[in-house]
C-alpha cells in the first residue's frame, strides 16, 4: 500500500481518442481520407439541399398552371403564393395547378452547374464579339501572369537585398510597410488615369497588390537564413559575391519558393477587382455577363472554374518544388503524394 | 587515493613538452581584450599555439570561450589587441583558420561530397580535382558510402565529422573547433574524441578546442588554458600530465584526476558552489530510504 499517493488521486490515463492529442500524428491513409472527404462533405451537403424536395426548397416550379392565368409551366412562385393561390381556384370549383418545390434561380443544383461546366467550354457566346469561357480564363491568367511576374522581377531581388544588406532595408522598409497597408483597388482610377482601360491598370492592380507584401516576406525569409551558414563559408574561403550566389540564393530557396505560391494565391485575389477596373474583361466580364442573362449554373460554374485553376497551380508548383529541391527534410506532402503514399505497402 | 600534483610530470611527459617549445610558433594572441560598454567578456588574453599542439580552452558557460574563437576565425574583430598566424598578424575570416562550429552548419542543400568541395571550390580548384580531394577526406573520416547524401540524412556525429573533413580540406594552419562535441549524445561524443585524436595524429595540424565538458578537455588536450569569468581572464594555462597515446582507461589514472581537479577547482570555486545550495521543504513522508 506504501506505493499509493496519500491522497488516494489514481493516475491512471483515460484513453482518449487518438485524433484529439493536440499536435498528434495522423495516419497517412487517414490523411489522405480526410483531404478527400473535406471536398465531399460540402458538396455532400449542396447535393442535399439540391435534391432532397423537403430541405428548404422555398419555392414550387409550375408544372401544370391550371386555371391561374399568370402561372406558366416553369414560373418559380413562392409556396405561400401557390397555396394561396391554390386555395382560391378550389373555392372557385376550377383546376388547380400542379408543381414541384424548388430553390431559387441563384442556387443552381450541382448537375446543372457540371453541365454546364462542360458546356461552357462549348456553347458559344450569346452575343456575337463576346468572349468564349476559355477566352474569358485565358484572358485572366495572362493578367495574374504579367502583373505577378512584373512583381517579382523587381520584388524578390529587392527583398533578397533588403534581406542582406541593412542599408536596403532601412531604405526601402519603412515605405514599404506604409503603402502595404492601402488597399490596391483604391488605386483603381489612377491606374486607368495613367494607363488606360484595357489591360495596362488591371496587371497594375495585381502588381500593387502582390509587390508590397513580396519585398517584406522576401526580405524576412532572408533574414531568417541562419547567419551560422554564412559563418562557415566565410572560414572556407567565400567572399562577398559568393556568398550571396553560392549560400544566401540556395540557402533561401526552399521557403523562397513557398512564399511564392502564397503570394500567387494573393495575386489571384486581386483579380476580379482588377477586371472591373476600366473595361470589364476575363473572368469577370464572363460573370458579370452570366448574372445579367440570370444563367446562374454558368456562374458557379466559372467561380469553380477560378477554384480549380488556383488550387491545381498550387498542387502542381508543390510537387515541383519537391522535385526541385530534393535536400528539404519534409516536403509538404499533397492530397496525390498523400493518396500514392496511402497505397504503397508499408 | 592520494593524487600526485598536477604539475608532476613524468620523464616521457616532460621531455614531450620540452620538444613541444621548440616548435615553431603557429598562432600568437597578444593582449587581446573584447568589451561591449560596461561588459568586458575578455580581458587581456595573450596566448601561444605552437605546431601541431592541442589546445583545450575551458571555462565556465559565459565565460566569453566562444567569443574567443570568434574573434580568431575572424567572425568577430576585438576591441584592442593583436593575432599573428604563422608570425603575420590577422583580420577577418579565412580559410587558413578552419573551424568547426558547435551548431550543424552544413549546407543542407549540398550533397557531403559537394560541402566538401565547397571550400576547394572558392579556392579556385576546377571541380574535378576539388571532388577528387574532397572524397579523400570523405574517406578520412569513414563516410565514403554517404557521399552522395545530404546532411539531413545524416547523424549528429556524422554532420561534424563532415564538417571536419570540410575544414580541414583547405589544409588550415590552424582548426578552430567552438564545442563541436557539445549537441552530441555521450557515446558518439566519445566516439568524435577519438575521431578527433586519430584525425590529429595523421594530419599536419594545430587544433584550439572550446569546450566546457572537463572529461573531454583532458582526454583530448596537450594543454589547457581555463579562462576565468567576469571579467574572463586567463585563469591558468595548465601542461597536461596525461601521457599519449591517449585511451579511455587513462579517464581514472592519477594524473588524469589530479588535473580534473585542478580544473573544476578553478571552473567552479569550492565558496560558491556551496552557496548555490537549494534549499528544499520535506514534501514527502515515504522514500525515507532514498537518503
Amino acid at each position: 500500500m506504501g506505493d499509493q499517493p496519500a491522497n488516494g488521486r489514481d493516475f491512471v490515463m483515460k484513453k482518449s481518442p487518438r485524433w484529439l492529442i493536440p499536435f498528434g500524428p495522423i495516419p497517412v491513409r487517414a490523411g489522405a481520407i480526410l483531404g478527400v472527404a473535406s471536398f465531399v462533405v460540402p458538396i455532400a451537403l449542396w447535393c442535399i439541399v439540391s435534391y432532397v424536395p423537403f430541405v428548404w426548397h422555398p419555392l414550387v416550379e409550375i408544372t401544370q398552371p391550371g386555371a391561374v392565368d399568370y402561372f406558366k409551366p416553369g414560373t418559380l412562385v413562392e409556396k405561400k403564393v401557390f397555396v394561396a393561390e391554390n386555395a382560391k381556384m378550389k373555392e372557385a370549383g376550377l383546376q388547380i395547378a400542379t408543381g414541384s418545390p424548388a430553390n431559387p434561380i441563384f442556387l443552381p443544383a450541382p448537375h446543372d452547374v457540371a453541365i454546364s461546366l462542360y458546356k461552357g467550354f462549348t456553347t458559344p457566346p450569346r452575343r456575337k464579339g463576346e468572349p468564349w469561357l476559355h477566352e474569358s480564363l485565358w484572358h485572366s491568367i495572362q493578367i495574374i501572369f504579367w502583373g505577378f511576374t512584373l512583381s517579382s522581377i523587381i520584388g524578390v531581388p529587392l527583398g533578397i537585398l533588403c534581406g542582406v544588406f541593412g542599408v536596403f532595408s532601412k531604405l526601402t522598409e519603412p515605405v514599404v510597410d506604409f503603402t502595404r497597408y492601402m488597399p490596391a483597388p483604391a488605386f483603381g482610377a489612377l491606374a486607368v488615369a495613367i494607363l488606360g482601360i484595357y489591360d495596362a491598370p488591371k496587371i497594375a492592380i495585381i502588381f500593387i497588390g502582390t509587390f508590397f507584401q513580396q519585398v517584406l516576406v522576401v526580405a524576412n525569409t532572408t533574414r531568417k537564413l541562419d547567419t551560422s551558414l554564412i559563418e562557415a563559408a566565410q572560414t572556407l574561403g567565400a567572399r562577398r559575391p559568393q556568398l550571396l550566389l553560392r549560400v544566401v540564393l540556395p540557402g533561401i530557396s526552399v521557403d523562397l519558393y513557398n512564399d511564392m505560391r502564397i503570394l500567387l494565391g494573393w495575386a489571384w485575389t486581386y483579380l476580379i477587382v482588377a477586371e472591373y477596373i476600366g473595361a470589364s474583361s476575363g473572368i469577370t466580364y464572363f460573370i458579370n455577363q452570366q448574372a445579367k442573362y440570370r444563367i446562374y449554373d454558368n456562374v458557379f460554374a466559372a467561380i469553380i472554374l477560378i477554384g480549380l485553376i488556383g488550387f491545381t497551380t498550387d498542387r502542381v508548383l508543390a510537387w515541383l518544388g519537391g522535385q526541385l529541391f530534393p535536400w528539404q527534410k519534409t516536403s509538404k506532402a499533397g492530397l496525390l503524394q498523400l493518396w500514392l503514399k496511402s497505397r504503397q505497402p508499408t | 587515493m592520494n593524487l600526485p600534483d598536477y604539475r608532476d610530470q613524468s620523464p616521457e611527459v616532460a621531455a614531450r613538452f620540452a620538444r613541444m617549445a621548440e616548435r615553431p610558433i603557429t598562432m600568437e594572441v597578444r593582449n587581446l581584450t573584447k568589451s561591449f560598454g560596461d561588459n568586458t567578456p575578455l580581458d587581456n588574453i595573450s596566448l601561444v599555439i605552437r605546431r601541431r599542439e592541442f589546445l583545450c580552452v575551458l571555462g565556465a558557460s559565459g565565460c566569453g570561450k566562444s567569443t574567443l574563437i570568434r574573434i580568431l576565425a575572424g567572425l568577430e574583430t576585438p576591441t584592442s589587441g593583436e593575432i599573428l598566424l604563422d608570425g603575420n598578424p590577422v583580420s577577418g575570416p579565412s580559410p587558413d583558420r578552419g573551424m568547426v562550429f558547435q551548431g550543424y552548419t552544413l549546407f543542407p542543400w549540398l550533397t557531403v561530397k559537394r560541402n566538401v568541395m565547397f571550400g576547394l571550390q572558392m579556392e579556385g580548384k576546377s571541380s574535378f580535382e576539388a571532388a577528387s580531394e574532397a572524397r579523400e577526406w570523405i574517406a578520412m573520416v569513414g563516410l565514403s558510402k554517404f557521399e552522395n547524401a545530404y546532411p539531413h540524412e545524416l547523424s549528429g556525429g556524422m554532420k561534424q565529422r563532415v564538417a571536419i573533413a570540410r575544414a580541414l580540406a583547405n589544409r588550415p594552419r590552424i582548426l578552430l573547433m567552438d564545442e563541436p562535441f557539445g549537441a552530441l549524445d555521450a557515446q558518439t561524443r566519445a566516439q568524435m574524441q577519438s575521431y578527433l585524436l586519430d584525425i590529429w595524429k595523421n594530419v599536419d595540424v594545430t587544433i584550439l578546442f572550446i569546450t566546457h565538458d572537463l572529461d573531454e578537455a583532458v582526454y583530448l588536450s596537450d594543454k589547457i588554458l581555463v579562462l576565468g569569468t567576469n571579467p574572463s581572464r586567463i585563469a591558468e594555462i595548465i601542461e597536461n600530465p596525461v601521457p599519449r597515446p591517449r585511451g579511455r582507461s587513462q579517464f581514472v589514472s592519477p594524473e588524469f584526476l589530479a588535473t580534473y581537479n585542478r580544473i573544476s577547482e578553478l571552473i567552479h570555486p569550492p565558496t560558491e558552489t556551496s552557496q548555490e545550495r537549494l534549499h528544499i521543504p520535506r514534501l514527502t513522508m515515504a522514500g525515507d530510504d532514498v537518503e
